[in-house]
């Protein structure tokens, strides 16, 4: 174990996004977070899904919290893994999109229904399901802004809430492909 | 296809090992495991070794991986066997020995419902691994033994497991060559800077106070970065010191050598180190036992760290530049830079720096005091080095006081010669690790330098070294004391020794004989001499039992929360107070 003082100087921790692509094999996403896990780092939110199909690739969208030397750390022991093969820091690279969607179930009676379905409408979130006591809603969009959405669910009723975490891509029209050509199909 | 084509998938798998350049194969059979050891039993070309506990398996494979540069390689079953393995693994991960281990595993169709020796050894593997496989499909069986040596053996080397399904074993596959397609890509890590190079070497020429400082890269980065290192002292005329994974890159008797620095480092190395302007760290990953106290570690210095895993720089100390790459690559770049500097550029003159260290030297932090005739731990590892330092000997240690001591007396000229584990400090660890060097040098001389404590942790070895006739010479300080730990109960808790004193110990000579071993037991310091002489000259195997002063304790030392120039000397040193936050330390 190796225990040191606490650093003496201390810098602000920033929120940062990291988008990887990796192996779309078992045993990879539990290297991913056991990486977390067991340095002590931090994991706000975390979103994995196939992109490629082809050469049998995901996409990690990873949402951490640390001072710039702690990330720098991140991205380099990231990288060890070997079945990670990409890792970019969207937050340094420049602007990134970065959404996300939420289902959202309130049980709801009364004059309370229709103030559900107007702060819905000002959300632009998306009826799914109705009964006579309850509604889903589907909102998408930045974290923040489901946060304050659901919030004022939770004022209005029972509520039962799933989120996918973020998701993130950088603007503009640069893409991963040149680097994906060189990953090998096996 | 043909059928007769078609060979077992553990036929594959022994046939792959083979083509991967694997001789030796340290293992432990069981049920999971059969069909391989079926394919060994009608396989020549490879040589098994039957070893009493799969985790020596894992530290013999390590003392050949790390004595001969290769490949070590493992077999263990299922469930027991994996999981008896995972202290090797931790120990090879944390000092980044390139070790492929096969484990079986129930047949695919029972993963999962807690069948009769199953353990979900991926997952318990997963963490201290540099990779693992678990193979659920025949076809891709080759490829995975193939890349696995290739992982193992490539960048910041260290330990991969393949986790075998008994079915698959069985399966009849057509065996599939090592293609030589490259690794799997990774962005490719960014080619050297010569700008950096260049800067960096105007940094060394213009240093007044500068320290190289090596670690156990240099040495997985083969031979040829050792000689360079020495060469890059030379130029520089700087002084160097080693970590205990590095000792031997330099020869112990080159006069720019300060000794090992660390915890149970000189004085001159750990205050060079203190008070230097340019310091370049190759191949060593600021380690806690090497920095000490982090916010007054080496205050005023330029730091440069070269290292083939991108995730050691700035990992705990903030470097001006840091170097990805393989030591032996950028060494080579930063002496040729150097050579061409040396034309054109006068050399910072280092007369005070060395007048300085050698103030420091005077301090004789490694001296100590034989007298009357019970032997000095010291003395007798000192002794042990004058009387084989003739001879091609391999070291290898448990950990504790011995350990440290072996590490401060012992000289080391080459690589490779010292096998030690250092980041994950394994009691049980040397002897295993002497198996796996004797196979790899049947003609050298190899001494397991050992505490009676951690003997006990891995003794039942003394049959496979039986067994295969390897003349390893075990030479134990005993202190009937887990001394490291008494010592830091006697400077950090009030010298309340608790469980520390180990009791019952076996009569060692007796307990050789049983063995068919010899045995030799010193007690004076007269006889010391005498007794190694025995020892090394004696054919076979030998346990000598070396009675030392019980309660020595092992100097200089930093205190644990201490800073390099805060290192005391000796238990009366008024500076030994160990800090508040220090005692929550390791
Ligand atoms: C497997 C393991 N368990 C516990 C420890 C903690 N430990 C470090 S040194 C030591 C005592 C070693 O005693 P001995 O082998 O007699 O060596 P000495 O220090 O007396 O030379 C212990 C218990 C360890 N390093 N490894
Ligand atoms: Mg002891």
């Amino acid at each position: 174990m190796s225990v040191y003082q606490n650093n003496e100087v201390k810098e602000e921790e920033t929120s940062r996004t990291l988008s990887l692509i990796v192996d779309n094999q078992p045993g990879t996403l539990a290297r991913v977070i056991g990486l977390f896990s067991g340095r002590g780092y931090n994991i706000e939110s975390l979103n994995v899904t196939e992109v490629d199909q082809k050469r049998n690739l995901s996409r990690i969208s990873l949402v951490t919290r640390g001072t710039s030397m702690t990330i720098e750390q991140i991205k380099s022991q990231l990288l060890r893994i070997v079945p990670v093969r990409i890792v970019r820091d969207l937050t340094l690279e420049g602007p990134f999109i970065k959404s996300e969607l939420a289902l959202v179930k309130l049980v709801v009676e009364g004059a309370n229904r229709v103030e559900a379905l107007r702060i819905a409408g000002t959300f632009r979130a998306r009826t799914l399901d109705v009964t006579l006591s309850s509604f889903i809603f589907e909102l998408t969009g930045k974290p923040t802004k489901l946060d304050a959405f659901i919030d004022l669910m939770r004022s209005l009723g029972d509520t039962e809430i799933s989120r996918t975490g973020v998701s993130a891509i950088s603007r503009g029209n640069k893409t991963e492909t040149k680097l994906l050509d060189q990953i090998q199909v096996n | 296809m043909d059928d007769k084509d078609l060979i077992s998938g553990a036929e594959a798998v022994i046939n792959a090992l083979v083509e991967n350049g694997v001789e030796v194969i340290f293992g432990y059979p069981g049920g999971a495991v059969l069909p391989l050891y079926d394919a060994i039993f009608q396989n020549k070309s490879l040589k098994h070794i039957l070893v009493r506990h799969e985790q020596a398996a894992v530290h013999a494979a390590e003392g050949y991986a790390r004595s001969t540069g290769k490949v070590g390689c493992v077999l263990v079953t299922s469930g027991p066997g994996a999981t008896n393995a995972i202290t090797g693994l931790t120990d090879a991960l944390m000092d980044s020995i390139p070790v492929v281990c096969l484990s079986g595993q129930v047949p695919t169709h029972l993963i999962g419902t807690d069948a009769f020796q199953e353990a979900d050894t991926t997952g318990i593997s997963r963490p201290c691994t540099k990779h693992n496989y678990l193979v659920k499909n025949a076809d891709l069986l080759c490829d995975v033994i193939h890349e696995a040596f290739d992982i193992a053996s490539t960048g910041r080397p260290g330990p991969v497991l393949v986790d075998l399904p008994k079915d698959i074993q069985l399966t009849k596959i057509k065996y599939k060559q090592k293609s030589n397609k490259l690794q799997k890509m990774k962005p490719k890590p960014l080619s050297i800077d010569t700008q950096v190079i260049s800067e960096v070497a105007n940094l060394l020429i213009n240093a007044k106070k500068p320290i190289i400082y090596g670690g156990g890269g240099l040495i997985n980065s083969g031979p040829q970065a050792s000689t360079l290192i020495t060469q890059l002292v030379d130029l520089v005329d700087s002084p160097v010191t080693l970590t205990l994974m590095g000792l031997g890159a330099v020869p112990s008797n080159h006069k720019n050598f300060l000794g090992m620095l660390g915890m149970h480092g000189t004085y001159e190395a750990n205050l060079a180190m203190h008070h230097c302007d340019v310091m370049i760290n190759v191949g060593a990953r600021f380690d806690d036992r090497v920095t000490g106290r982090l916010n007054a570690f080496s205050p005023n210095s330029k730091k440069i760290h070269i290292d083939i895993d991108k995730s050691s720089i700035n990992k705990v100390v903030s470097v001006d530049y840091g170097i990805v790459g393989d030591c032996s690559e950028i060494l080579k770049l930063l002496v040729e830079e150097l050579k061409k500097l040396h034309n054109q550029k006068q050399i910072a003159s280092k007369k005070s720096w060395w007048s300085q260290i050698d103030e420091w030297r005077k301090k004789d932090s490694l001296g100590f005091k034989q007298f009357g005739s019970a032997i000095k731990p010291q003395q007798a590892i000192k002794s042990l080095y004058q009387k084989t330092m003739n001879f091609d000997t391999y070291i290898t240690t448990e950990v504790g006081q011995h350990q440290m001591w072996a590490a401060q007396y012992f000289g080391f000229s080459k690589p490779n010669h010292w096998m030690t584990s250092g980041g994950l400090g394994t009691m049980g660890y040397g002897l295993p690790s002497s198996v796996g060097v004797q196979i790899a040098h049947p003609k050298s001389l190899v001494i397991d330098i050992s505490g009676e404590a951690s003997f006990l942790m891995n003794m039942q070895e003394l049959s496979t070294i039986v067994q295969y006739k390897l003349p390893v010479k075990i030479f134990i300080l005993n202190n009937q004391w887990m001394g490291m730990v008494r010592q830091w109960q006697e400077l950090n808790h009030g010298s309340r020794y608790s469980e520390s004193y180990t009791e019952s110990l076996p009569d060692f000579v007796l307990l050789a004989e049983s063995f068919g071993i010899k045995g030799l037991r010193v007690e004076e310091f007269d006889k010391l001499e005498s007794a190694i002489d025995e020892m090394i000259s004696h054919k076979g195997p030998v346990i000598a039992d070396i009675r030392v002063v019980k309660e020595e304790n092992c100097f200089p030392m930093i205190p644990s929360g201490a800073a390099h120039n805060e290192m005391i000397l000796g238990i009366d040193d008024k500076k030994n107070n160990t800090s508040e936050a220090g005692l929550a330390l390791v």
